[in-house]
């Protein structure tokens, strides 16, 4: 299939996302919607926060870390709890996951162009949620001062790297039933908890921290940590200050192309065995 | 009743995939939280408070995903007008859903309940069992009436009743305090959050597990049972009256079998 092909399938694959995410309410209250989730949950983190050490401003640098990190967490949470979703709303929801199938395209570039809408759309998420931080919060992002090769570069490579995991994911759903929403919410965690996402790694038992360093979400966030407030210190509790900026990024760059073939590998066998175990049209309705 | 919930019991063992979705993986995000207090420095007994909340979040999802909105998926794929026309009524089936749901999200709430106090070594001061019981019973009662009452929502309204089921996650989790004592957001803020009965159950169980002291209770636990059983019996009346109108508005405008709303 030539690249113009697979183009066109990303771009109606996103616009569909888009449609379906959307188009169920008014453009404000869809905004109110797509904010008022993320920053309940960083209230959660904060009140946690005010309640133990009693201000954000009694340690600034954790409460940056912590503030930055779940942030841009949100990206691994939508994707990943996204495509999951998209895959059993297909085929039991509007049930046209067959016909999605028979289509001449890939289905692999219409799941990535499914993550790409949640991607476009979890950017505002993130931005408004940063902007909350630096107006209400004191955290110290300054446009001046970010250093932006590097944000630009690990963004890049990290949204590669979490679509990658999405289509895995995705995969794995196509052999699963629908039980509820909270596997969704289950796997993010799995990131959440090994990859420094509010707590720095070195809090984890050291057995762990071994599993947290083989996960590149640990890289990516701590170079978009030390990209968007150089200077104040990230580096000193993150548990990884032995790597230099470039360091990170190669890291991040090894793991995420591991990740990509891993999830490419996944998503073939996955695809494969749902086919032949005829589940592309299971509905299930426990 | 028995007839709902068979087809969740055996949907259970026969795609056993929740286990690892519903059962082992909650546990690290749970975890997680654990280790943010910890890289705070805080008392212990917060470590508790986060695992019983975590505990308490199975049912919450399953009121919002196996019960509220689950009279939305069931017109989607065309079960709904099937209960409709069967000769039983509507609260039976809601409570069969309730049943059903009741064996993967209890499995799921006791093994994190006990993996979590085993693994991070919570410390409890539990004097009162029977009461401590009575609470997680009363606070399930009005749960679930509460979702009846939800789900009434969906026989009318489509996706827009789903996204407040997404909605209906992290700003309660934050409102009822599941990761802290609810009096921390403010008397009158964990007074009106009381609404949802979870708020006040959680309470009254931390105060049961932890202490009163240590739990910085919202309202004294006999008060809180009182509310809780009250709120019980109008959310049970309240579920009934809508349900039926509910029943009625959507059949006059023809939207009990509408899909992809």
């Amino acid at each position: 299939m030539a690249l113009k092909d697979h183009l066109r399938t990303l771009k109606y694959a996103t616009w569909l996302g888009w449609q379906i995410e959307s188009n169920w309410t008014s453009p404000l209250l869809f905004i109110i919607y797509s904010l008022v989730k993320p920053i309940a949950a960083v209230l959660i983190l904060i009140f946690m926060y005010i309640i133990i050490l009693g201000d954000v401003t009694s340690d600034p640098v954790f409460f940056s870390f912590m503030f930055i990190g779940n942030a841009l967490y949100l990206f691994v949470a939508q994707v990943l709890f996204g495509l999951t979703w998209v895959l059993h709303e297909d085929r039991e929801h509007f049930q046209t996951l067959r016909n999605i199938y028979m289509a001449p395209m890939s289905f692999y570039m219409y799941v990535v162009g499914r993550a790409l809408s949640k991607i476009i759309i979890t950017s505002a998420a993130v931005f408004i949620t940063l902007m909350f931080g630096v107006v209400a919060l004191n955290v110290p992002i300054d446009l001046l001062e970010i250093d932006w090769p590097y944000l630009v570069v690990a963004m890049v490579i990290g949204l590669i790297m979490i679509c990658a995991l999405g289509v895995a994911l995705a995969g794995v759903s196509m052999l699963t039933a629908k039980h509820s929403g909270g596997i969704n919410e289950a796997i993010a965690g799995v990131f959440y908890l090994f990859c420094g996402v509010i707590f720095p790694i070195t809090i984890l038992p050291v057995q762990i921290q071994a599993v947290s360093l083989a996960i590149p979400v640990t890289y990516w966030l701590e170079i978009l940590r030390r990209s968007l407030v150089p200077g104040i210190g990230i580096e000193s509790i993150s548990g990884l200050s032995a790597f230099s900026n470039i360091e990170l990024v190669l890291l991040l760059l090894v793991s995420a192309a591991l990740f990509l073939v891993v999830s490419l590998m996944i998503f073939r066998y996955a695809d494969h065995r749902a086919r032949k175990q005829g589940k592309l049209d299971m509905i299930t309705t426990y | 009743m028995a007839a709902r919930a068979y087809p969740r019991v055996i949907g259970s063992l026969r795609e056993p995939s929740w286990l690892v979705g519903d059962i082992i993986l909650p546990l690290l995000s749970i975890m997680a939280f654990v280790f943010y207090y910890r890289a705070m420095g805080a008392p212990e007994v917060f470590t508790g408070f986060v695992v019983l909340g975590g505990a308490m979040i199975a049912y919450w999802l399953n009121v919002l995903w196996g019960m509220a909105a689950q009279f939305y998926w069931e017109r989607e794929v065309g079960n709904l007008q099937l209960y409709l026309i069967s000769p039983m009524s509507r609260m039976s089936v809601l409570a069969g859903m309730a049943l059903g749901g009741m064996f993967s999200t209890t499995l799921r709430a006791v093994s994190t309940f006990v993996l979590g106090f085993v693994v991070f070594d919570v410390q409890v001061n539990l004097t009162d069992p029977w009461a401590f019981i009575a609470v997680f019973l009363i606070t399930l009662l009005a749960l679930y009436g509460l979702g009846m009452l939800f789900s009434s929502l969906y026989l009318l309204f489509g996706r827009n009743a789903w996204r407040l089921s997404m909605l209906a996650q992290e700003p309660i989790y934050l409102v009822s305090g599941f990761y802290f004592p609810v009096k921390e957001l403010g008397f009158w803020v964990g007074i009106a959050a009381s609404i949802i009965p979870i708020t006040l159950g959680l309470d009254a169980m931390r105060q049961l597990l932890f202490g009163v002291e240590l739990s910085d209770g919202l309202l004294p636990v006999s008060v809180e049972i009182m509310i809780l059983l009250v709120i019980a019996v109008i959310f049970f009346v309240l579920a009934r009256y809508m349900l039926e109108y509910m029943e009625y508005l959507g059949k006059r405008e023809g939207r009990l079998l509408t899909r992809w709303l």
